[in-house]
């Protein structure tokens, strides 16, 4: 180096320094830029979350009254010795209206005795008949008995009901608060978890609603996805990457099936009415029509994933594979797959979340109806939870506000749940 | 060298000094080279004749002849780009999982057609192992990399000619005593060196009759390469070599015989003393003594 190039370093290191400052600043704003992305949408997830778990928590707590009821044979209608035929249909309705108008006996007129009535849940009769079936010893006593209340006296129980507004603005009236609150100052009153939140199918009484059917019927709708959407997704991404032929009718597929991850999903439901329901008979409202629908439209997902997931396998494997003599077909299942797997995984949850998210296929299949009785196959008549939530977000009683957000809360964490096993399995196939 | 010429080539090499010597970029009449010694030997385990290999439109190969004899370690040396890893790769058909590959010519493997029709790529892969230029463990157990082979082909009948067949080759590829102990632990968590010779114990785990070594050492350090130098004197006892190396000091070291390849011609190949001490022909000579490559 002679002595006529040393300005010219400095003159480099001058520039250079100059453009440091710079180049400084502009890799800090981008890094703020990118907290402000993160922590705007943190706070949208925040005020989404908060929103829904604030009204829906509530579901999961359902108000008792305790009533003392007079399971009187006569009022029963019920001969000495019933049989449990006769206990069935005995008249517990009469009984529980009776024993509420002994604990209030001031009430009189029709319409007040039937807001007197409208303190318990319609259900009432039913928790009744079963607990006199269980236990008849109860007949022919007076008993205290914690009967469901009925979702608008649980809702004024829960503090949801404002009594400074005008009588006719609420549907808990005057009369019901004072009945209520004096309920409630004997100790009559009692905020237990919902189980027949968890237990029952829906019902026209927000109280009596429950999301089983809709979870039993997602996860029917989604094991049917799942059975066919996945080794059909794989095989054929496996086909397709490894076996295919280079030409012309290998690239018409692929263009295709990106443009099939395109197509709007209430196509697929109709598809699936014209196709699986009218044509080929199957029946209407089931998981198993349901779930071929969400797999038609999981397929491309999952084909697409595991071709870039096969694809990004390194060429070292298939080579050492292939080295020793392994056939094309053992390089792909013993080496390729396994590497691949987490990738085909993570793809598959995506297209799994899309389809237990997924509402408008089903409805064109009949997965909207009103189903009390909770699935026992993917042939029975069943519901899913978004399908459920649009349903329950349709009704215009109180409990069926809180209902929604219940039901929006079971579907993440059914979510969770998913993703969490989907991790657990990529963990596993990941190699150590 | 004319500037036409240089836009042609595929290497950035630029300085070719003041005094006029074929270098790489001198390409244009390499084809009509004849190859200078002696390609052919008595009873070769693996001949090829005439090879002429092409990707796409671009021939990489130009008509190759050359004999690989009983038990004896060839070393092929040669630029970047000069097709040695290429021709190699033809001798087990790996070139097949390339789409726009295309190989013509003459192979055989104890005077069978390795690309007649009824060979079968696993049997011939069988026959003849390969070890690659990057340590290329399976993400799986040690045990599990030496029995993959052994377990497809059917070579063990038990668990315990299983155990014997993965400990012989570890030995074999004097890796036993460093892993014994970790048999089940991941091959991708050894060292680089170790990993290298669990891929060679893996090629020999299926127990070939060839073992082709494309560029063994290049991504390992010195200690490790002498190691496998090691290794490959003692495997030449019972198996035949074929070596691509871009150390000359290595080809020197190991091979008895070496083969110079040049844009994808075989320009001389003779007894590797010959060869490093009087190259015949011009080209060999600069790159043997530094000039380029």
């Amino acid at each position: 180096m002679n002595n006529t190039s040393k300005p010219d370093i400095f003159k480099h290191s001058e520039a250079i320094k100059a453009s440091l400052k710079k180049r400084y600043a502009r890799e800090r704003r981008f890094q703020w830029y990118g907290r402000l992305a993160v922590l705007t949408g943190f706070v949208f997830l925040f005020i989404l979350l908060f929103d829904i778990i604030s009204k829906g928590y509530p579901a999961f707590t359902q108000q008792f009254i305790k009533i003392s009821v007079n399971l009187d044979l006569d009022q029963l209608d019920l001969p000495p010795n019933a049989t449990e035929e006769q206990l069935f249909s005995a008249n517990y309705l009469g009984v529980i209206k009776a024993s509420l108008r002994e604990m209030f006996p001031d009430v009189s007129g029709r319409k007040d005795k039937q807001q007197l009535y409208r303190l318990l849940s319609v259900g009432a009769e039913y928790n009744l008949r079963d607990m006199a079936i269980e236990n008849p010893k109860l007949l022919g006593h007076t008993t205290d008995i914690w009967l469901r209340a009925h979702s608008e006296s649980g809702s004024y129980l829960k503090g949801q009901v404002n009594a400074a507004m005008p009588e006719s603005d609420r549907r808990v009236k005057d009369l019901q608060i004072g009945w209520l609150e004096e309920l409630k100052a004997e100790g009559r009153t009692e905020s237990r978890f919902n189980v027949a939140f968890f237990t029952n199918g829906d019902s026209r009484e927000p109280e009596m609603a429950g999301i089983r059917v809709a979870l039993y019927g997602s996860f029917f709708t989604l094991l049917v996805t799942f059975a066919i959407a996945f080794p059909i997704g794989v095989f054929s991404a496996v086909y397709l990457e490894e076996f295919a032929p280079r030409n012309r009718i290998t690239d018409l597929i692929e263009i295709n099936i990106n443009n099939l991850a395109a197509v709007p999903s209430i196509v697929f439901g109709l598809l699936g009415l014209a196709v699986f329901i009218n044509f080929f008979d199957l029946p209407r409202s089931a998981p198993l029509v349901g779930g071929i629908v969400l797999s038609l439209m999981t397929l491309p997902t999952i084909i697409i994933t595991s071709r870039a997931a096969i694809q990004s396998v390194s060429p070292s494997i298939r080579e050492a594979a292939l080295g020793v003599g392994a056939s094309k077909l053992q390089c792909v299942f013993h080496h390729v797959l396994p590497v691949a797997m987490p990738g085909i995984l993570t793809g598959s949850i995506i297209g799994m979340a899309q389809a237990l998210g997924e509402s408008a296929p089903l409805l064109m299949i009949g997965m909207v109806a009103f189903i009390m009785d909770v699935p026992g196959g993917v042939t029975d008549p069943a519901t899913v939870l978004p399908v459920q939530v649009y349903l329950w977000a349709d009704s215009p009683e109180r409990g069926f506000t809180e209902k929604t957000s219940a039901a929006i809360m079971v579907l993440m964490g059914f979510l969770i749940v998913m993703n969490a096993l989907a991790v657990y399995l990529r963990k596993r196939f990941e190699l150590k | 060298m004319d500037s036409d010429d240089r836009s042609h080539s595929p290497f950035a090499q630029a300085d070719a000094g003041e005094k006029k010597v074929l270098d790489i970029h001198d390409h244009t009449d390499v084809t009509a080279y004849e190859t200078i010694g002696s390609p052919f030997v008595d009873n070769p385990k693996m001949s090829a004749r005439n090879v002429n290999v092409y990707y796409g439109d671009k021939q990489a190969i130009h008509d190759v002849s050359l004999d690989i004899g009983r038990n004896e370690v060839i070393a092929m040396i040669g630029p970047s780009g000069c097709g040695k890893s290429t021709f190699l790769r033809t001798l087990n058909r790996m070139n097949d999982i390339i789409p726009i590959c295309r190989v013509q010519g003459d192979f055989s493997l104890d005077g069978d057609n390795i690309y007649g029709a009824d060979q079968d790529t696993v049997l011939l892969r069988a026959r003849v192992g390969m070890v690659f230029q990057k340590p290329n463990p399976f993400p799986k157990s040690i045990y599990e990399n030496v029995a993959y082979g052994p377990r497809i082909h059917g070579l063990a009948h038990n668990k315990t000619e299983m155990d014997e067949i993965v400990e012989d080759s570890l030995r074999r590829a004097s890796l036993f005593s460093e892993v014994k102990d970790q048999l089940d632990k991941p091959g991708t968590g050894l060292s680089g060196g170790q990993q290298q010779r669990l891929c060679i114990a893996r090629a020999i785990a299926v127990s070939p009759e060839v073992i082709l070594m494309d560029e063994p050492c290049s991504a390992l350090d010195p200690i490790a390469t002498a190691r496998i130098e090691e290794l490959i004197d003692e495997l030449k006892k019972n198996y035949t070599i074929a070596i691509v190396t871009h150390s000359m000091q290595q080809a020197a070291r190991v091979s008895e015989r070496t083969a110079y390849f040049h844009l994808g011609k075989l320009i001389e190949v003779g007894e590797t003393k010959q060869v490093f001490t009087m190259p015949k022909h011009e080209l060999t000579e600069n790159y043997i003594t530094g000039r380029f490559g």
